[in-house]
């Protein structure tokens, strides 16, 4: 399909902190889509040993939080960096991808990426884990599809859509999430806590 | 400490073969009833914490959760029942007034259940608003005796009047007792639906200003939150006498709950609390009245309706009588039944009587006085759904209020705690881990939904009785007719019993 192909080329997944409630869904989730089966929770955690690694984290410092995985970067570090080639951009899709069967477990993608959503997967021979955006699965990623509370989705890169409540210019901030939340004071009370 | 004879309301079920110790249940529940267990790397629970909200249940991943009530019994006995038992050893232990949230839920009569609605059959056409217009747009205001019209146009203007696509407004519920999402999903949803959106006594947050042309605001005995800009802003404004769930009671929202944005809103310091005396200390009588609604109508240039809020009561006929003839534009009536986020058990479950012969009574007594076109009438206090409106309508309401319902339809699982500050659903609380769970897109369009529904079905309901407007059922008993009721109750009801 023509059409879902250039949508693909475009499509990122963001965040909206200020609706993450911190469940940690999209980790189940994630876990469960990467393991050998895709469709049965239960199974995957109790059956597949050992469990795959979630490949999207939770980063939480109350009360803010929210789903962080593969920015999947225009210039990715992780791809320049890696020795094998096993790291490498789609040049349609610009999804960065690691073909496993190619890397072997050095390390330096988890050195060299800024976010650190890489991650040590020493399950059988050892791989370096990341969001592969569910390609596998007709690229709904099982983050998005299954956040109780539309905190994760997806939107053209560079455009994460606007919060609805930042109708008005002036309101919104680059990651979507609207300048009225900082204001409120929350994240003060926040910082304190800490 | 000395041992509690208080037992747990509630039993936490863990299907142990399907619950796989992911812990969202843990960080979901802000009354810590589950944990994770270290040294057996499995989550537990404390039953004695569960409120039976249902978030972790609804949260869980494999469906591994329910809530049953504790079996426990006492001895039978049909005078102490359980739940006076209990109320005993929680006062007894704390010698405090018991407190609850919600509506009155003790079984007294729902009357809305014991009215039938009429339908037509041969003598007149029924009407499929699919293929037909059906008009529920609904003006709300003063009337005037007689239309003065010249080269046929109105050569006299109109009072002020509220204008509704559907005769369903969002009742009071103010910032401070729900939290800011919640107040910004139903002021996104009157917007989009076109009716109005009420502010409660909390004032109106500067984020939701916007709004302004689909919000009522409300002036109530604290008055907070109320400058000349926040009259200005509204499409219309409330003097709030009385609630239904605690009438002749006042507020109290605990000083933790004013924050900053609830502070700034509220216009009194943080950490204050915020206190609504029982009466308006400038209305003693139904004269002090008058002078406060015409001292509305004088600040906002007599181009808003000015509304007065009471509950209902027993003598709520001659007091609306009253308040028609103190200038008010609009009565709404809040019944027994009528939610709140915080009263006195005993007065929400003792005081007030129910909204529906409330209702019929004072539009009884207005009619009889002749002066009904004087105000408009609108009815709150559990409304359940869309037969309810209808019947409320033919009972003689211009509208109705809903909060109750417009909570659950955002989550509320009516676990009656609202006063705690703890709702896991993000509605009845101000702290920023909670707040955060409702998201005012999700929560708005599951409000567009649910009164959209509501509209289809009254429009099903008006077509089968061959109406095709909603003016046409105000007041309009005869398509009413009463199951299981008394002589007295039909006739303060006014209308027939089935079969008549």
């Amino acid at each position: 399909m023509e059409t879902s192909e250039i949508d693909m080329k475009r499509k990122r997944i963001y965040a909206r902190e200020e609706y993450c409630v911190g469940c940690r869904l999209c980790e189940i989730h994630c876990i469960t889509a990467h393991s050998r089966y895709k469709d049965d929770i239960v199974k995957a955690f109790k059956k597949s040993a050992p469990r795959p690694l979630p490949r999207i984290i939770v980063e939480e410092s109350k009360p803010v939080s929210f789903g962080l995985q593969c920015r999947h970067c225009e210039e990715p570090e992780c791809v320049k960096s890696c020795i094998t080639g096993a790291m490498q951009k789609d040049p349609e899709t610009g999804i960065v991808k690691n073909d496993e069967t190619r890397c072997i477990g050095c390390w330096t993608c988890i050195l060299a990426c800024p976010y650190g959503v890489i991650r040590r997967d020493s399950r059988g021979k050892k791989i370096a884990s990341k969001c592969d955006f569910c390609l596998e699965d007709g690229g709904e990623p099982a983050c998005v599809k299954n956040c109780p509370n539309e905190a994760i989705y997806i939107a053209d890169a560079g455009k994460p859509i606007k919060s609805g409540e930042a109708e008005e210019p002036g309101e919104t901030n680059q990651s979507g999430g609207s300048v009225e939340y900082e204001e409120s004071g929350l994240r003060e009370k926040g910082c304190e806590a800490r | 400490m000395s041992l509690s004879y208080q037992t747990p309301e509630f039993i936490v079920e863990r299907n142990r073969e399907r619950c796989i110790d992911c812990q969202v249940c843990v960080r979901q529940c802000a009354n810590k009833v589950h944990s994770f267990d270290e040294e057996e790397q499995k989550v537990v629970s404390d039953d004695s914490k569960c409120v039976d909200c249902q978030r972790c249940v609804c949260m869980c991943p494999t469906r591994a959760l329910t809530i049953r009530r504790n079996p426990l019994e006492f001895r039978e006995n049909a005078n102490w029942t359980p739940q006076a038992i209990k109320d005993i050893y929680k006062q007894a232990e704390t010698g405090g007034i018991l407190l609850t949230g919600m509506g009155n839920d003790r079984p007294y009569p729902i009357y809305w259940d014991h009215i039938l609605l009429n339908a037509s059959q041969g003598t007149n056409p029924s009407i499929d608003p699919l293929r037909e217009p059906m008009e529920l747009k609904t003006l709300l205001g003063r009337k005037p005796e007689a239309l003065k019209i010249e080269n046929g146009r109105l050569a006299e203007k109109l009072p002020p009047q509220l204008e509704l696509e559907i005769p369903i407004m969002f009742s009071a519920m103010s910032f401070g007792s729900i939290s800011l999402n919640a107040c910004e999903s139903m002021a996104r949803a009157a917007a989009e639906l076109g009716i109005m959106c009420n502010t409660g006594e909390g004032g109106l947050h500067r984020k939701l200003r916007r709004y302004g042309k689909n919000t009522i605001v409300q002036v109530a005995s604290g008055r907070f939150g109320v400058d000349a800009d926040y009259l200005q802003t509204g499409a219309a404004v409330e003097i709030k006498i009385g609630q239904g769930a605690k009438p002749g009671i006042g507020g109290h929202l605990p000083g933790e709950k004013v924050g900053g944005e609830v502070s700034q809103t509220r216009m009194i310091p943080m950490g204050a609390d915020a206190i609504s005396p029982a009466p308006h200390h400038d209305i003693y009588s139904i004269e002090d009245l008058r002078q406060l609604i015409y001292s509305l109508k004088e600040a906002t240039n007599y181009e808003k309706p000015v509304s007065v809020k009471i509950a209902a009561v027993h003598n709520a006929a001659a007091i609306c009588s009253g308040i028609a003839r103190a200038g008010a534009d609009i009565i709404a009536i809040d019944g027994y039944r009528g939610g709140t986020g915080a009263a006195p058990t005993r007065i929400r479950d003792n005081v007030g009587i129910p909204v529906e012969l409330a209702l019929a009574a004072v539009d009884s007594r207005l009619r009889d006085e002749g002066i009904r076109s004087q105000v408009s009438l609108v009815c709150g206090g559990s409304i359940r759904n869309s037969a309810d409106i209808i019947k409320a309508i033919a009972l003689g309401a211009d509208a109705v209020y809903i909060a109750s319902s417009a909570l659950i339809a955002m989550g509320c699982h009516m676990c009656q705690k609202c006063y705690t500050g703890k709702c896991n659903w993000g509605i009845a609380t101000q702290d920023p881990d909670l707040t955060k769970r409702l998201n005012p897109d999700i929560a708005a369009k599951r409000l567009v939904n649910l009164l959209s529904a509501w509209s289809h079905e009254m429009k099903e309901m008006l077509g089968g009785m061959g109406i095709n407007a909603i003016e046409s059922l105000r007041g309009n008993r005869l398509m009413l007719r009463g199951i299981g009721l008394n002589g007295r109750e039909l006739d303060v009801l006014g209308i027939k019993a089935a079969g008549e």
